[in-house]
This record gives structure tokens, C-alpha cells and sequence, in this order.
């Protein structure tokens, strides 16, 4: 049997390709320049003002016998996390520091310039980010390409896409044109809550905005919880990021990344010979 | 055979040096001139967002009684052993003087008891210290608005600088005293005081005694501790290394609203 023909279909306009490649290099700096700011005060609080013996994330390093330990701790757990978090570096050569240099921008920990660089990519991030929502407004690829369809939030479907995708079965064909539900509310949710949420929590770390918008502030919970709210969404972004290049790989990576770059993604027609 | 494992291997190195590549020229930039210059050109741009976004009147969140810090963490100096400063302290700040000149019409030299005698301000407000930290207490003190008013800004000035009795950092040609400047829209806020209490008790040491700069909106090194002398200028650039405060000559912003 002849091997089905492969068509190749038009699938990411060029401003959505030109965002997430620069939301791409913005959330790869701000993450890491982010957690070499977080080295200044590795804990983390609820509420507007810090509570220095009860922080409910702390990462550290302490002495332990004649060595150091690194640790970390979430609640009333610890755990020793040398080598990655607290105490890290070559052996022989480890720093008390929260994460790694591999981790952070710039490799050493310094406050003063990773404020720069944060800051820096925050502004091309939300320069980025309102093109991309203007452009999905306006253009319609928010309403027509990630607002999920009727048909789509059926449960039937819902079920469908679910037992599909564990099984690493991705759609053909006519369907493969569109992004499945699944897909559908992850995108939106990154655009629509995680992204923004990344935004305001940093802005409410302002004292300069908080004059501005207290109530934001309070929504949050307070300054420390808007501190904790910020890196919680961060790992969470990290979260999506790691399953998203997961989902790549599986469901053919050449194929994905082409069609990120040219806009061209390949699908195989239904059943060849049939009318499409 | 193995030469998926090799492959792997092979990928894993490609990945790792790349990785350690990008990282390296991550530092080369961080450790030039330009390339933090490039990096801090997002600073003005922070600035002045805030300027159109924020009304120059605009109060910082006021807390209540119960919200005040149990452990409020002081920073930098903490006893400051200058000798000045400790003959100073010796005596309970008896002799102290505040001095405010520069570019003023009529220089001024006001004991702790003027100070307490001037148009005052009570607030409970939120210490955001730029490692990430909060604290909340209570600050009594002379607004600074009024004061310049007494003291009579020269057109010329521009800035308000304040000059601290704690070395931080001991350094060769001195920078290491110090040091802190605002622009006039923060000196003439509302909430912008010299603070002589703290939790209505004597300001401590540890906090700045005899008196500290509350400019709110702004983060904790902009509060400036141990005030000595307060100077009008129509520019930073001959004070310390230049860029208007101890810790912007070590890097940070001067505008610490963010």
C-alpha cells in the first residue's frame, strides 16, 4: 500500500509564531534571573508582612557534622536537598545558595544585577504579551482558535480527548486542523490566567504601584502572598512548559517546531481516496 | 550497539555545554559596563511609568495597630561604630544637631527637641526591603515638606540628599559612608518624614537613631538611617560615586518604587 500523502496545512499566523518565540526567550531570563532574586530571602510568607520564624517555604544550608547540608523546607517537612537546593556547586567547591548556578542569571548570586535583567525581560515579556492579546482580539485567533466549542466541552468529548491523550493518541486527518480541548484550556489558561497572574503578582511586589492599586494587593492576600502567589504561578508555568515539550516530542517534534517557524504543520488526510 | 547510548552521551554534553555557553555570556554581559547599561535602560522606563501611572500624592497602604511587626528585622548598619556617631550616642543624642543646607535660602541646625516641635505625622505603614521581606510599624516624625519650606528651596535644587552617620563599607576614598537622595515629589509627599519614634517608643539604634528618613512607596534602602545632614542639590553626580545613594553606587536603582 502506498503511504498516505502528507498535506500541509496553515496553521500559526506569523504574529503568533513571533510572540511565543519571544515569550520563549523573556520566561527563560525572568525564570532564572527570578530565582536569583528569590537567593536574597529564600523563604516564603502569607499575608502582607513577613513572619520571620514561621515561613512556610525556606530553603537553607546548615552545618552537619564537619559538612554542610542544603535544605528545603514546605511546612513542617525538611528535606535535604544538597547539591541542588541550599548548598550546590561542584563538590568540594558548594556555595550556601537557594538554587543553582546552572539555574540562575547571572550564575552568581547578586541581587542588584539580577533586578536588572528581571526587569529588563519584564517589560519585553509584557510588550509581547499585550501584542499577542490585541492581535488575538482583533484577528479572531482567541475566539476561533482556543475558545473551546460547544461540541468541544461535551463530556463524551471531554472523556474522549482524555483516554486519547494518555494513550499518546493524537488526532488525524480533518481533526488535527484544530487544537483538541484539551489543548484548547491549557493554552488559555497560560494566556488568560497564568501569564497575567505572573504580571500583577509582580506588580504588587511594588511599593510604588501598591500606592496605586492597593486593592489589587489585597486580593492577593497581602504583599508576601502576592510574593508566594508569584512564585507558585512561576512553577506552575514551569509545569506547562515541561508537559507542552513533552506533548511536542510525542506527538512528532519537526513537524511542531516547523509549524512554530513557517506556520506549515503537516497532516495526513483522512483515508486517501475518500473525499475529504 | 551502544551507539544510541553514545548518541545520548553525545546530546547530553551538546545540551550541557550550550547551556553552560548561554550562562557564560549571561555573566560577561552582567559584568560589563554596557551591557548593564543596556539592561537598565528598562529603569527609566520603569520610572516614569509609575510617574504617569501614580498620582504624586498618592498614600502609600496605612495598616492598623494589630498588623505592626513583632519582629521587625533591622538592616545595613545596625550600631554604627563611626566615632562621631558614638560620641554622639554616648551622650543620649543630647548634642545632636540636624543640619539642613545646600542650595536653601536660610541653612538650619534643629536639635531632636525642634524636630519634635515641628508639624509631625504618625503612620503605620509596610517596610518592603528589596530582598523580598516585609515588616510593618509605626513612625512618628517631622514632615520633611515643611522643613525644606523653613529651610527655602532655591529654584536651583533639584534634589534632596541625606547623609547618614554609619559607615557601611569600609573603603580607601570614603564611598563607603551612607548615603541617600530623593527627587522633590517624594521630599514634598505627604508621608515623606524624618522619624524620631518608632512603635511610640524612642527611635533604637538599630533602626536608625536619632532619625531616619520614611519615604513610603519606596523600598527599605531609600529609608535612610542615622541622619545627620540633609542637602539640596541640583544634582548626585559629585556625591559618593555618583549615582545618588550607597547602595545605587553598588548597583541598585535610584528610583526603588519597584
Amino acid at each position: 500500500m502506498a503511504k498516505p500523502k502528507k498535506v500541509l496545512v496553515y496553521r500559526h499566523a506569523a504574529v503568533t509564531r513571533a510572540t511565543h518565540w519571544i515569550n520563549v526567550l523573556a520566561l527563560t531570563f525572568l525564570l532564572m534571573s527570578g530565582l536569583n532574586i528569590f537567593g536574597a530571602h529564600p523563604a516564603l510568607y502569607w499575608g502582607q508582612k513577613a513572619v520571620f520564624a514561621h515561613p512556610w517555604v525556606l530553603i537553607g544550608a546548615e552545618p552537619k557534622g564537619a559538612d554542610m547540608i542544603g535544605f528545603t523546607q514546605i511546612g513542617a517537612a525538611k528535606f535535604n536537598t544538597t547539591g541542588l537546593l541550599g548548598y550546590s556547586g561542584k563538590v568540594g567547591e558548594r556555595v550556601p545558595v537557594a538554587f543553582p548556578a546552572w539555574a540562575t542569571v547571572p550564575s552568581f548570586r547578586d541581587l542588584a544585577d539580577s533586578r536588572h535583567w528581571h526587569f529588563f525581560f519584564a517589560w519585553l515579556f509584557v510588550i509581547n504579551g499585550l501584542t499577542y492579546w490585541l492581535a488575538g482580539l482583533i484577528g479572531g485567533h482567541i475566539r476561533k482558535d482556543l475558545l473551546p466549542t460547544r461540541h468541544d466541552v461535551a463530556p463524551r468529548n471531554v472523556w474522549h480527548e482524555i483516554v486519547t491523550h494518555a494513550k499518546l493518541k493524537f488526532p488525524k486527518g480533518e481533526e488535527a486542523r484544530h487544537y483538541n480541548v484539551l489543548q484548547k484550556g491549557a493554552y488559555l489558561a497560560v494566556v488568560l490566567i497564568l501569564l497575567p497572574l505572573m504580571v500583577l503578582t509582580g506588580l504588587c511586589m511594588s511599593p510604588g504601584f501598591d500606592a496605586f492599586a492597593p486593592g489589587l494587593v489585597d486580593f492577593f492576600g497581602g504583599r508576601q502572598s502576592a510574593r508566594t502567589i508569584h512564585f507558585l504561578t512561576a512553577f506552575s508555568l514551569v509545569g506547562f512548559v515541561l508537559l507542552h515539550l513533552f506533548m511536542v516530542v510525542a506527538s512528532g517534534t519537526w513537524n511542531n517546531i516547523r509549524s512554530m517557524i513557517t506556520g506549515r504543520y503537516a497532516i495526513i488526510p483522512d483515508k486517501t481516496g475518500e473525499p475529504a | 550497539m551502544n551507539a544510541p547510548v553514545n548518541r545520548r552521551g553525545w546530546l547530553r554534553a551538546g545540551l550541557a555545554s550550550a547551556g553552560a555557553l548561554a550562562l557564560g555570556a549571561c555573566d560577561k554581559i552582567t559584568n560589563s559596563k554596557q551591557g548593564v547599561a543596556f539592561l537598565q535602560s528598562a529603569e527609566g522606563l520603569t520610572r516614569r511609568a509609575q510617574r504617569l501611572l501614580v498620582d504624586r500624592k498618592a498614600l502609600a497602604r496605612e495598616f492598623t495597630h494589630a498588623d505592626i511587626s513583632s519582629d521587625f528585622r533591622p538592616n545595613g548598619s545596625i550600631d554604627p561604630n563611626d566615632p562621631d556617631y558614638v560620641a554622639l550616642k554616648t551622650k543620649g543624642f543630647a548634642d545632636y544637631r540636624l543640619v539642613i543646607d545646600g542650595l536653601v535660602e536660610r541653612p538650619l541646625s534643629l536639635s531632636l527637641a525642634d524636630l519634635r516641635a515641628q508639624p509631625s505625622r504618625t503612620q503605620i505603614t509596610r517596610h518592603d526591603c528589596v530582598e523580598g521581606w516585609s515588616s510593618i510599624a509605626k513612625w512618628t516624625g517631622a514632615r520633611l515638606g515643611p522643613l525644606l519650606d523653613k529651610a527655602g528651596l532655591k529654584p536651583s535644587a533639584r534634589y534632596i540628599v541625606f547623609h547618614c552617620g554609619d559607615t557601611l563599607e569600609q573603603t580607601l576614598d570614603g564611598t563607603g559612608q551612607y548615603y541617600e537622595s530623593i527627587d522633590l515629589v517624594d521630599a514634598y509627599h505627604p508621608q515623606t518624614i524624618l522619624a524620631y519614634a518608632m512603635n511610640d517608643q524612642v527611635l533604637p539604634v538599630a533602626h536608625g537613631a536619632p532619625l531616619r528618613l520614611r519615604v513610603e512607596r519606596q523600598l527599605g534602602y531609600k529609608q535612610a538611617k542615622y541622619i545627620m545632614r540633609i542637602e539640596a542639590v541640583a544634582d548626585y553626580a559629585h556625591l559618593g560615586r555618583g549615582n545618588g545613594g550607597f547602595w545605587e553606587d553598588r548597583g541598585y536603582e535610584w528610583y526603588a518604587g519597584i
